[in-house]
């Protein structure tokens, strides 16, 4: 296994699942109705949660720092998350159709990696899919529920998906190492990926009375640490306290 | 979390000039004697119902209004386990509302009207969420204090006379005792952290003495109106009673950590009870009235998800809507 290179995909994908849950942590409190705040908190402690494990293994496996300097304590061009789950969340409808399409992506990955030859990675995804599969399943049911249900939550969801979907197909942007994941049999590459994600979502969307822009060019950069003028501002709250006090245990 | 047994308007209320059938009253106190609970179905006299609603539709208020301090803090967790252990703690506290809105249901209110009297000012909720969040040892206090001090009244009111309240506080209580934890936790990782985290949680402790005092609403009087709703098993425990019970836990377990109250008046008498200073009355009135530092920005938040949302919950009611599955 090319070490350099199952770093890389394990990074992009904590950071990922820590910015997004952090993203789905701000409804807490606040959600549209009491269910859904409920939902999305629930949601967004799995995220947080997938992000630690994620961390712990780049710890134990690759000497990286502790899960707490790595998720809290980098510079910003560090982080490699997709600008995607970055965006400041417009409404609720752009936070919904980012589940959408964050959470196809996420079940689809972890789909393929449970047959990763990298063993840790395979057995953590073996356990990550099975809650990605509600997550998929709440997405489903708000989409096709308010893409069809009245004139003004028709044109917010479309609206949303307009302005998401090409950073959606950045999640998608190739790594560095691409080749040698799919040569060691660690991934089977973003190529792969975007692919299935698009057979998968075509039919909801259609279902759900929207549709997909087409020759949609994707937004890309945040996996080589170029963000969106999103990111800075969360990194400085979520990090406010922890480095507040440099070496103290909370 | 819920801010103890005082209910807010019931000694402002004029007496009630209806009259219960007085053999059906018999029977319902007789009830009442014995311990059986009270099912939504089952007789029960106006003043019962009504005070239950106020009382239960004010805990599920002061539930998704507690929310908000700690919520603000979610973002700004310190580490992965704090985190994740706050979202869990806020979602718990969401569910707990979700939980007491549909038990103060089952008396003929509903969730959208309970709302739009939260929102108008016409019911209230703990007085205690009106108080900033200012710092990470908020949290810690918060957690650990204010929940303790809301386990001692939903313990007592879970052995109360209405089943579907006495119901859902068992789970809430089983839950909050987790919050306790957690609260602890946090507030013992400050007290034996470095100068500044102790510092920070000292002026944390001092800034929320004295809305933690007034938590349990003003000193006992006698009065015919909290005998009934103790004789009909609706308050369980007088104000003083509780905060006599609650001073007695967590007095000493926050002074062995070195942390210490503003109040050098602070202490337990032979008798078991407590005596502390003057802790301005008024000051708790104001507050009640909607003049603390918090009661506008609160309420400006549920009014925001009310109107933000609005679109959203007319696609939900919407019949011609496309797609009718369960949303859970």
């Amino acid at each position: 296994m090319n070490k350099e290179a199952a770093k890389e995909l394990m990074l992009k994908m904590a950071d990922d699942a820590l910015i997004y849950g952090h993203r789905l942590s701000e409804w807490t409190g606040i959600g549209p109705i009491l269910e859904e705040d409920i939902a999305f908190s629930s949601i967004s402690q799995d995220k947080v949660g997938h992000a630690w494990q994620l961390y712990q293994l780049l710890e134990q496996d690759f000497g990286m720092p502790d899960p707490d300097r790595l998720g809290f304590e980098r510079k910003e061009s560090e982080y490699k998350c997709s600008q995607l789950n970055e965006l400041y969340t417009r409404d609720y409808a752009f936070a919904l159709i980012r589940h959408f399409f964050m959470d196809h992506a996420e079940f689809i990955r972890y789909s393929l990696l449970r047959a990763s030859s990298y063993e840790s990675l395979a057995q953590l995804a073996k356990k990550v899919r099975g809650e990605i599969k509600y997550h998929v399943l709440h997405a489903d049911t708000w989409v096709k529920k308010l893409g069809a249900a009245t004139e003004e939550s028709h044109s917010r969801m479309q609206a949303a998906l307009n302005e998401a979907f090409p950073y959606a197909l950045g999640l998608f942007e190739p790594g560095p190492f691409e080749q040698e994941l799919i040569d060691s049999g660690v991934f089977i590459g973003e190529g792969q990926l975007q692919a299935e994600w698009l057979d998968e979502i075509r039919p909801i969307i259609e279902e759900s009375g929207l549709q997909l822009t087409s020759n949609t060019e994707a937004i890309t950069g945040g996996r080589s640490g170029n963000h969106s003028s999103d990111l800075a501002p969360l990194l400085e709250e979520m990090s406010e306290v922890i480095c507040s006090e440099p070496g103290a245990s909370w | 979390m819920y801010g103890g047994g005082y209910i807010p308007g019931q000694e402002n209320e004029k007496p009630d000039q209806f009259q219960d059938d007085p053999v059906k009253l018999k029977e319902f106190e007789e009830r009442i004697d014995r311990g059986e609970k009270i099912e939504p179905h089952d007789w029960m006299p106006r003043g019962y119902r009504k005070q239950l609603i106020r009382m239960i539709e004010q805990h599920a208020h002061s539930e998704i209004i507690g929310a908000l301090p700690e919520g603000t803090w979610i973002t700004r967790a310190p580490g992965f386990r704090r985190k994740m252990a706050l979202i869990a703690k806020v979602q718990d506290e969401v569910g707990h509302g979700q939980l007491l809105y549909n038990a103060a249901e089952t008396l003929g209110k509903s969730r959208e009207e309970m709302m739009a009297d939260l929102l108008s000012g016409k019911s209230k909720y703990s007085n205690v969420f009106n108080y900033p969040a200012k710092t990470w040892a908020d949290v810690a206090v918060i957690g650990f204090l204010i929940d303790a001090a809301a386990i001692v009244n939903q313990v007592a009111n879970s052995k109360g006379s209405y089943g579907p309240y006495c119901r859902a506080l068992e789970r809430i209580c089983y839950e909050e005792s987790f919050h306790l934890k957690q609260g602890h936790d946090a507030f013992v990782a400050l007290a034996t952290g470095t100068k500044k985290q102790r510092a920070m949680l000292q002026d944390a402790v001092n800034r929320w003495y004295r809305p933690i005092i007034h938590f349990f609403g003003p000193p006992d009087v006698a009065s015919v109106h909290t005998e009934k709703l103790m004789r009909w098993k609706v308050k369980m425990m007088s104000n003083d009673a509780m905060r006599n019970q609650f001073l007695s836990s967590y007095v000493p377990k926050v002074r062995e950590l070195g942390i210490d109250f503003p109040d050098p008046n602070l202490r337990k008498n032979a008798d078991g009870t407590w005596s502390f200073s003057d802790p301005d009355w008024d000051e708790f009135k104001r507050v009640v009235r909607g003049d603390g530092p918090c009661n506008k920005e609160r309420l400006a938040v549920r009014k925001w998800v009310e109107t933000e949302h609005r679109w959203i919950r007319e696609a939900l009611f919407n019949p011609s809507a496309k797609y009718t599955l369960p949303l859970s």
